[in-house]
């Protein structure tokens, strides 16, 4: 039988306030134990939540960029449940009337464009975090994260598959770091996703019984484990027996999903409004003016690109991947004074293949807007080939100097002096009767030895057009 | 709506209070004295009122994002049963 793969995502955001969402505590990773914890984080008696500014309108922002709808009044609930690193015994969160409700984001998948419905964003705190290290048989909490904002973005099950709920995370991802509400560091775990995964037969349009699978923080984990997941679940029903609704940890050393808990001693959280907190109202004019001061969003930088600069939507797609990126193909253009096609293909090309083998982000290159940009209009003024353009990249990739210092250096002019190419082809001519004879014979593909032995006459520095031009010319 | 003994045991699970058979048989009767009070109020024609979610008619107040705390562990772990590095210590857990 073919089966059918529903994936529905929640991801946990660590919204980028400087303080935490309760209380003026900073968030700020790595800290030592307990020192960004005060009176209201770690649940001294007597103490009352204060509600950031900072994190409601960040999750406006998140709201406006996915189109939905943001709650004019919504509601902090108490979710109850003993743990240690959780000092009150409820996290406070939201259940009935979240900040954000509906709205969607657009996925590409290969050629294939999808639009994933949202079923809701609400704002909570994080916990703390448990040492299980080598404290006589106990315990060891630490504090700093408890009270950290998260918005929690619960994705409809509109994923078929893991290659679709990668491409959903990855553009969550990069719509939060875009928009500057979360810095996105995975290791860090500001950007956790949790799997609710299910099978059902091809052509079905009911839910099969999910699982849930917790803290996935990578996009590579999520995928593999949606992928042993579903083949769990597949093989289950095909030996005849049922999925059982539970949550599941995902192992990445044994690449496998095991039970954490079952449904039946599943929590039974008994939410109710928390009591310290007031209703939170959002503004009309509150979400006016962020809205006003919202940066362009890469769907809407896109269609400029295209429009803008002429580049095919291939490009303007992978170009407004990052914010990054943009702003540097933005820059390099500006720099440049045109040749926008150009630009794109050399951060297309040799800029991210360069990157992508150090592991670089753009905004750490080596090679800054006004280097590339000279190489470029060195390429436009015929100094150098391609080829020539991509020896000089690499020596400024190694730090080598300024372009032209380069060039200089390497003699790497590419020589487009009419007089000196023509003298080079008619040695080139000289030296090989016989090719010549077979190509005004007729064998077409004698041309491009000639190019090459001329070519390698010159040292690969003679220009190609020219080069093209001239051999033709002299063996007609 | 009443609770079963069996309800009253597990809402005492739940909240990880000890409760004995004889408490838990004089809590469910208690409990059930409120919930009689609940099902009177429920009886109330409601159509048309919006849920109230605070019993105050007003909005939350919001404190501007800055870091206004410092570090004060040293003086909140002098009440803890015991530290070490800083952390707090708890009975071992394990999922």
């Amino acid at each position: 039988m073919q089966w059918e793969i529903v994936v529905g995502l929640e991801v946990h955001t660590q919204l980028s306030t400087s303080s935490k969402i309760f209380s003026g505590s900073s968030t700020a990773f790595g800290a030592a134990p307990n020192t960004q914890a005060n009176a209201v984080d770690i649940a001294l008696p007597g103490v009352l939540p204060v509600l950031n500014r900072g994190a409601v309108e960040r999750a406006i922002q998140l709201g406006l960029a996915i189109n939905a709808h943001i709650s004019r009044r919504s509601v902090f609930a108490r979710k109850n449940y003993f743990y240690p690193d959780l000092p009150k015994g409820y996290q406070i969160s939201q259940m009935e009337l979240p900040v954000v409700e509906g709205g969607s984001l657009t996925i590409q998948v290969g050629e294939t464009e999808k639009t994933i419905r949202i079923t809701r964003a609400h704002l909570e705190e994080d916990a703390g975090k448990s040492m299980h290290g080598d404290f006589h048989g106990m315990t060891g909490i630490d504090l700093n994260r408890a009270g950290t904002p998260l918005l929690e973005i619960v994705s409809e099950p509109d994923m078929r598959g893991s290659a679709e709920a990668v491409a959903y995370a990855k553009t969550l991802h990069s719509l939060v770091v875009w928009l500057g509400i979360c810095d996105g560091n995975m290791q860090e775990g500001s950007f956790r996703c949790d799997a609710n995964v299910s099978v059902r037969p091809m052509g079905s349009t009911e839910l099969g019984t999910r699982c849930e699978i917790k803290n996935l923080n990578s996009f590579r984990f999520l995928e593999r484990a949606i992928e042993y997941e579903a083949r769990r679940q597949i093989e289950i029903n095909e030996d005849g027996g049922t999925i059982r609704q539970e949550t599941r940890l995902y192992d990445p050393d044994r690449d496998e999903t095991r039970t954490m808990r079952s449904k039946e001693d599943a929590h039974d959280y008994r939410y109710f409004p928390d009591p310290d907190l007031l209703p939170l109202v959002i503004s009309e004019e509150w979400i006016e003016r962020t809205r006003a001061a919202m940066p362009e969003l890469p769907v809407a930088m896109r269609e400029r690109f295209i429009g803008q600069y002429a580049i095919p939507a291939y490009d303007a797609g992978v170009l407004t991947g990052s914010k990054a990126t943009a702003v540097y193909f933005e820059q390099l253009v500006a720099a440049v004074g045109g040749e926008a096609k150009l630009c794109a293909n050399w951060i297309m090309g040799e800029l991210s293949a360069a990157l992508n083998r150090h592991e670089l982000d753009i905004a750490q290159s080596p090679v800054g807007v006004a280097q590339l940009a000279m190489l470029i209009r060195r390429i436009g003024d015929g100094t150098l080939s391609g080829k020539l353009a991509k020896e000089v990249f690499e020596a400024l990739w190694q730090g080598e100097g300024e372009v032209d210092a380069i060039i200089d250096a390497r003699g790497l002019k590419q020589v487009s002096d009419v007089g000196a190419i023509e003298a080079m082809v008619d040695q080139v001519l000289a030296a090989n009767p016989n090719q010549v004879a077979e190509y005004r014979a007729g064998k077409e593909k004698m041309f491009g030895y000639l190019i090459g032995q001329a070519m390698k006459a010159m040292k690969g520095k003679a220009n190609p057009q020219q080069l093209n031009e001239i051999l033709l010319r002299k063996l007609s | 709506m009443s609770l079963t003994l069996q309800d009253v045991k597990r809402v005492a699970t739940l909240a990880r209070i000890a409760v004995t058979d004889d408490e838990a048989v004089a809590y469910q009767q208690q409990l059930n004295g409120i919930f009689g009070l609940i099902a009177e109020m429920q009886a109330v024609d409601t159509a048309g009122v919006e849920p109230m979610s605070h019993a105050q008619e007003l909005s939350q107040r919001l404190r501007d994002d800055l870091v206004t705390e410092t570090d004060q562990h040293e003086k909140f772990q002098t009440i803890a049963p015991q530290v070490e590095g800083g952390l707090y210590l708890v009975p071992q857990v394990i999922e």
